[in-house]
């Protein structure tokens, strides 16, 4: 298991440009990948063009209590990269001003950002019809200071999304470190017994589903059929929906393929499972994704690779909707990761 | 001529078996895919069972596709042994079950 960010490892891969190098260029001993955008023209889909604003996804900081092996924004204790309040003013500004229905904040672990509380009371007022806080479950049990988040979020009524790579300890410590499935079970204990997860409690919790390694995820319902009964089984355990997200070759996951030479087969499998159905409901479409200094991006994966938005508007402070809406969105070889089989999105998967 | 007998990129190719018979292959590979549709058994315990079987009849590609079946689907490299020790276990039971055929004939032949 690593325990430090490819940036406090000097990794070469932690520079954006070298991981889009290896995304474009590839080392594929067997011919070249076919473009994403060669795809999306085949039908007809390119170039992709961004929808009315509906999520708005704000990135509070890159620091985490964890270093999960696959992780794509390269998170954890090590990196600094934390919001300011002023950035989030400017972020308040715009939710306050748009019609996005749901404001999704992450990270990191967003809880860790030393304004996450306030920025979280502020924005509730604002009225936004889904709040969404992406907690990775163990910053709950990780020190004192946090034991009362539940709590917290329910006063506000956060709708929490939280990540668990599987239902048995070992699939999921191996992906995210020794000790973390002991203290997500905790933690969603916790969450349960406030009511969050209960059917009829109005208090959702979701969980997602990655998977851990070098394949795709199943079928969604059928791998929520078994979180549910194998946590509910075994640890008395319940919550709302299971999101499957495909992994996508950034960052740390990137790195892991590389490492366990299984970068080519990976991408070839994203390739063949590519489905021209799943475009339309990408992510990025309908979500504008805020970095921690502010700048704009179509979605988190795309804020990792610093591809910013096609547009003049480039920072939160600058937000004209009008100016932003029907901008073309930034596409690389990753976003294979986004239409592979049924699709993939911070939702779950798309179709 | 290739100089080894399986290659892992020809586990692609199988849906081309159908070109030179395709009435045929269209019947098998409907066949296939109502077989692992869910019914009586769910398709998680179906996987479970090809894998083990993937192992009896000792296809490579078989057991490739279901081993990544089986981690598709959140199965557990536990549960995937314990399946493979069941198919070993028929196998081995299925070769010492006919000791009781030569048992019985040294019985009957020996004084
Ligand atoms: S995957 Fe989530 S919990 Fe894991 S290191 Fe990254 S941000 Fe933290
Ligand atoms: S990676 Fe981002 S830009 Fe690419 S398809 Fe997915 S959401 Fe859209």
């Amino acid at each position: 298991m690593i325990h430090t960010s490819l940036q406090k490892r000097n990794s070469d891969l932690a520079q954006s440009n070298r991981q889009l190098e290896f995304l474009s260029n590839g080392i594929f001993k067997n011919g070249d990948l076919p473009t994403f955008k060669s795809k999306l023209s085949e039908t007809a889909q390119f170039p992709l063009k961004a929808k009315k604003l509906e999520i708005l996804q704000i990135n509070v900081g890159y620091m985490c209590n964890q270093v999960c092996a696959h992780c794509h924004v390269d998170a954890g204790p090590d990196r600094k990269e934390i919001m300011t309040r002023d950035t989030m003013l400017q972020c308040l500004d715009v939710i306050k001003n748009t019609g996005a229905h749901t404001l999704d904040l992450t990270g990191g672990a967003p809880e860790m950002n030393p304004d996450f509380r306030w920025f979280v009371e502020e924005a509730a007022k604002a009225g936004i019809k889904d709040f969404i806080v992406r907690s990775n479950l163990t910053i709950i049990r990780a020190n004192k200071k946090y034991h009362d988040l539940p709590q917290f979020f329910k006063k506000h009524n956060v709708h929490v999304i939280s990540s668990m790579p599987h239902w048995t300890q070992g699939k999921t410590d191996k992906q995210r470190g020794d000790g973390v499935f002991a203290k997500s079970i905790q933690a969603l204990k916790d969450l349960n017994a406030i009511g969050y997860g209960i059917p009829g409690s109005g208090l959702r919790l979701d969980l997602v589903y990655n998977p851990s390694g070098a394949f795709l995820p199943g079928n969604q319902d059928a791998l929520q059929r078994d979180f549910k009964k194998a946590l509910l089984d075994d640890f008395n355990i319940q919550f709302h929906n299971l999101f499957a997200i495909t992994n996508l070759p950034i960052a740390r996951f990137l790195d892991y393929l590389i490492a366990s030479e299984n970068y080519e087969d990976y991408m070839y499998n994203l390739v063949e499972a590519y489905n021209p159905s799943a475009v339309s409901n990408v992510m990025c479409t309908n979500t504008l994704s805020v970095s921690w200094d502010g700048y704009l991006f179509d979605c988190d994966f795309n804020q990792m690779l610093e591809l910013p938005v096609n547009s003049k508007v480039k920072h939160i402070s600058e937000y004209n909707e009008d100016l932003l809406e029907n901008r073309e969105i930034v596409i690389s070889q990753h976003c294979y990761g986004c239409t592979a089989g049924a699709g993939s999105s911070c939702q779950g998967s798309v179709i | 001529m290739q100089k080894t007998y399986y290659d892992p990129a020809d586990l692609k190719k199988f849906s081309k078996i159908s070109e030179w018979n395709e009435t045929l292959g269209e019947k098998f590979f409907d066949y296939y895919g109502k077989v692992f549709e869910e019914g009586a058994l769910s398709e998680r315990e179906k996987s479970l069972i090809a894998l083990a079987v993937s192992h009896t009849v000792q296809c490579p590609y078989c057991i490739d596709a279901y081993t990544g079946d089986a981690l598709q689907r959140g199965i557990t490299k536990e549960e995937m042994m314990e399946a493979l020790h069941v198919s070993a276990a028929i196998r081995g039971g299925a070769s010492l079950v006919h000791g009781v055929q030569m048992m019985n004939k040294v019985n009957k032949l020996e004084m």
